[in-house]
């Protein structure tokens, strides 16, 4: 029975995440189509760090490169499916390259080093006007054609979004099930003896950080293509801390915690509207009980309770045990 | 027959501590050897050194007679050498059946293909086989953290053979573990000592310990460190009629 | 020859503010491992505290010693009992997010609470100019850098000369080396909460008259004073000293010499060079990889 329950939830899931939409309101549909951008960036920061172990607090920089590669190459007029493709291969790249620092650099010294490199790539969309059109940034940014449909309708695009989060999503499951899957679990449990015992540590580790790096790319293109205008404010450090934080929030290492984790980040707030001008306070205030009471994320909660199961009957046991040892004799 | 590890006078100092002070042995296909000394005698130092944590000041090591002289853990690991370390080990948030696979799974195939192959690189079964050799089959899906302390040090000594090494290092397999499971031990290592790997080769063994009734009871050979440099070398017996050791250990 | 000095020293007062606050941050994570995203926060309530002393008649001096004693039970014993102690054996992660979340509720709370507006602060010091070398020099300017400078001199002086400060600094180095040797180690981390929390107070003393109070006058604060550790030096608090002083006298350089746009980016620059060269910081020392 338990088994079936994730089935069962998926399946529920999948139900609503195919018939709400057309029951909403535009506002709604673009809200929906919001969160499963982030839901895709989320993925990607998920197995860097929550997978991986890495520390990454610049993810929003390769967000803000898909959506700025896909913005100019439009603007430029090529289509949007070849912007698509080069900005994942930038961000592979870049990934790759912001992956070396990692080799050298310990922990929180890791975190400074994405962060600076967070802050460089802003500043580069912030001045280059030539390029990015500085703080003026990119507008009218056309949605694209699919095999001939157009994707202009915010329902439309919603379901194409989705699609692309289906897809990615299956991959990474792929990716996490397969011998890559464990090899960065032991990067992040225990590097030292994930090395000893043949691990190439060193390859993981660029990879976490090139593949997460791909994804906010993709995650950003459909960003540029859903908002229509792009200006550096959203690829700022604010929203690495974003990220990190739905990372963080919906737990990190458990496959779902990103669609968790982003529906925190994007819709707790929104449903927090009712608060006014409170409603960030509140946010902020729900996102510290939330570490208080789960600091593995929200995804921990079927484990902890098993925990606390299994240490039920392990000290029932000692105490059966106990019991039985004083009454016989000695 | 040429041993399986020779290290010949190897050297290690941090600053003007002399930690490896002129280290030379042999180990020999399928043997046990034991080594033991007093704290600080450098025994950890030395095997640190042989395998890769840390880079040797002068000397040499030979695996099967090839030079391995300053080669990183990944490399030795790749060439058959395992190791368990002082502190336990473990991958704490996999399964302790998904800490037996990733200690192997490296070995097959290439990086790229890894990718495509099935979750448990074929290696389910050696897993399954070893789960059930340390008698660790009810624990076997758990997260290896949640185990007690006892079951951890049996994954992380269990992880040390899943690539079927020629030469694994053992340090301190006894260390915290309950005296009464000892003797368990003690049967465990000679099992998998008697074990032929595909090729037809028997691993050889070397077991660092304190544990002295461990060491002459298990081992083939011992060797006696103190001070950072050998003190004797030989057979359980010789070595507990050894005057030099009964001193070295008991002090003057 | 003489605006250059006035910028400079304009330049080390600023600066000095942001080491005050980047002293107690290296501290925090010096001797428990907490990163408190919080910290530019942690100096506009003090800010607003004091205001509201000092609405209710209190002088100037009292509402600071009063704001203290507040601040060191809240922001020092509470934030230590509240959420570094139940989050710091999760690893860096969940403190990290927590603290940002505080940071967002204190920040929004205080907007809404109290409002957007900016409050106009009195100073420690007069209005008055005086001329020095044919520069003019604001008695303001060189009273907040000698306060600052005192603070963090003293609290330098404070962790190597006196016995708690010393125990302090074996808690920071290497904890359960600490334990072993009967250090409180709890206490000691309480201690440098307090401090941070006092530091934080001082700060906002010193920097409110200037950039008035306002609910997010701690986000830039905060940050800057954040780049300014780690461009000293994030395990070394005389590191801070000296990021925060090369921050503050870069900014004003960069404000007059480049352009007023270019200040807020100084930091940030800096920043980016020091992580690409030396990531440990201008004074730090390299962290090795434990086997």
């Amino acid at each position: 029975m338990m088994k079936r329950l994730p089935l069962v939830g998926l399946a529920v899931a999948l139900a609503v995440l195919l018939g709400v939409p057309p029951l909403l309101k535009s506002y709604g549909v673009y809200l929906f189509s919001y969160w499963l951008v982030f839901v895709i960036a989320t993925m990607g920061l998920n197995l860097t760090v929550g997978y991986a172990g890495q520390k990454s607090l610049g993810h929003a920089a390769f967000f803000g490169i898909g959506a700025y590669t896909v913005a100019i190459l439009m603007k430029a007029g090529f289509s949007f499916w070849l912007g698509l493709p080069v900005a994942m291969l930038g961000c592979f790249v870049i990934g790759l390259a912001l992956g070396f620092p990692a080799l050298r650099v310990q922990s929180i010294y890791l975190a400074f080093a994405t962060l600076g490199f967070n802050v460089a790539v802003w500043l580069v969309m912030r001045n280059e006007e030539w390029l990015t059109g500085g703080t003026f940034g990119i507008n009218n940014i056309a949605r694209p054609k699919l095999f001939g449909v157009s994707l202009d309708g915010a329902l439309a695009y919603y379901y194409f979004v989705l699609a692309v989060t289906m897809v990615l999503g299956a991959l990474l499951w792929g990716l996490v099930r397969s011998p890559w899957g464990k090899a960065f679990k032991a990067l992040r449990d225990n590097p030292i003896r994930a090395e000893s015992l043949g691990v190439d540590v060193q390859a993981y580790t660029l990879l976490a950080f090139a593949i997460g790096a791909v994804y906010a790319g993709v995650a950003g293109a459909l960003f540029a293509s859903l908002v229509q205008f792009i200006e550096p404010a959203p690829f700022a450090v604010g929203t690495s801390f974003m990220m990190y934080l739905m990372v963080v929030v919906g737990g990190p290492g458990y496959f779902f915690g990103p669609v968790l984790g982003a529906a925190v980040g994007v819709l707790l707030p929104e449903w927090l509207r009712f608060a006014q001008a409170w409603y960030l306070f509140v946010f902020g205030i729900a996102v510290v009980l939330l570490m208080l009471w789960l600091p593995d994320g929200l995804l921990s909660i079927p484990d902890r309770l098993r925990a606390r199961r299994q240490a039920r009957a392990a000290s029932a046991l000692r105490a059966a045990r106990a019991s039985a040892a004083s009454e016989s004799p000695t | 027959m040429t041993p399986v590890l020779q290290v010949t006078d190897l050297k290690k100092s941090y600053g003007a501590i002399q930690a490896v002070a002129g280290v030379s042995f042999e180990v020999l296909p399928g043997e046990i050897y034991g080594v033991i000394g007093p704290n600080g005698s450098g025994k950890t130092s030395m095997f640190n050194s042989v395998l890769g944590q840390i880079r040797p000041d002068s000397g040499s090591v030979a695996l099967d007679g090839q030079d391995i002289t300053g080669l990183s853990p990944l490399a030795l690991n790749r060439l058959g050498v395992g190791r368990t370390f002082q502190t336990l080990q473990v991958f704490a948030r996999m399964s302790v059946r998904d800490n037996l696979i990733v200690a192997a799974q490296e070995h097959t195939r290439d990086l790229v293909r890894r990718m495509f192959a099935p979750p448990d690189s074929g290696l389910g079964a050696k897993a399954d086989e070893l789960i059930e050799l340390f008698r660790l089959g009810a624990v076997a899906d758990l997260p290896a953290g949640s185990l007690s302390y006892g079951q951890q040090k049996l994954v992380d000594i269990a992880m040390a053979f899943m690539s079927d090494p020629v030469l694994v290092l053992l340090d301190e397999p006894c260390a915290g573990v309950n005296p009464s499971l000892v003797g368990g031990l003690s049967t465990l290592l000679r099992q998998l000592n008697a074990r032929r790997s595909a090729s037809g080769r028997r691993g050889s063994f070397v077991v660092i310990e304190h544990n002295m009734d461990f060491v002459m009871d298990l081992c083939h050979r011992v060797m006696v460190m103190v001070e950072g440099a050998v003190l004797a070398i030989g057979t359980p017996a010789e070595i507990r009629a050894d005057a030099r050791v009964l001193d070295a250990y008991l002090g003057s | 020859m003489s605006n250059l000095l006035d910028l400079l020293l304009a330049g080390l007062a600023t600066g000095a503010i942001y080491a005050i606050v980047a002293v107690g941050f290296t501290l925090l994570w010096q001797t428990s491992q907490t990163i408190n995203f919080a910290q530019g926060e942690f100096v506009m309530l003090p800010a607003f505290m004091m205001l509201g002393f000092m609405t209710m008649g209190a002088p100037l001096l009292l509402a600071f010693a009063g704001t203290c004693v507040v601040a060191v039970v809240v922001l020092g014993w509470g934030f230590k009992r509240g959420l570094a102690d139940p989050l710091l054996r999760f690893g860096m992660m969940p403190i990290v997010v927590a603290t940002l979340g505080l940071s967002i509720a204190i920040r929004n709370g205080m907007r809404a609470g109290i409002s957007a507006q900016a409050y106009p602060f009195p100073s420690l010091f007069t209005d008055r100019l005086f001329s020095v070398a044919g520069a003019t020099v604001s008695w303001a300017d060189v009273g907040t850098l000698l306060c600052a400078l005192a603070l963090v001199l003293g609290t330098q002086a404070f962790l190597s000369r006196t016995v708690t400060g010393r125990a302090m600094q074996a808690v920071a180095q290497n904890t359960e080396s600490a334990t072993v040797l009967g250090i409180d180690v709890p206490r000691m981390v309480f201690y440098t909460f307090a401090i941070n929390a006092v530091l934080a107070c001082a700060a906002a003393l010193l920097v409110t008259p200037v950039y008035l109070a306002k609910f997010d006058m701690g986000e830039s604060l905060g940050m800057k004073a954040f780049f300014a550790a780690i461009i000293g030096g994030f395990n070394n608090s005389r590191g801070a000293l000296l990021g925060g002083l090369i921050v503050g006298v870069a900014e004003n350089l960069a404000a007059a010499y480049v352009s007023a746009a270019y200040k807020d980016a100084v930091a940030l620059v800096l920043f980016m060079l020091v992580i690409l060269f030396k990531p440990q910081g201008l004074l730090g020392k390299k962290e090795e990889r434990k086997v």
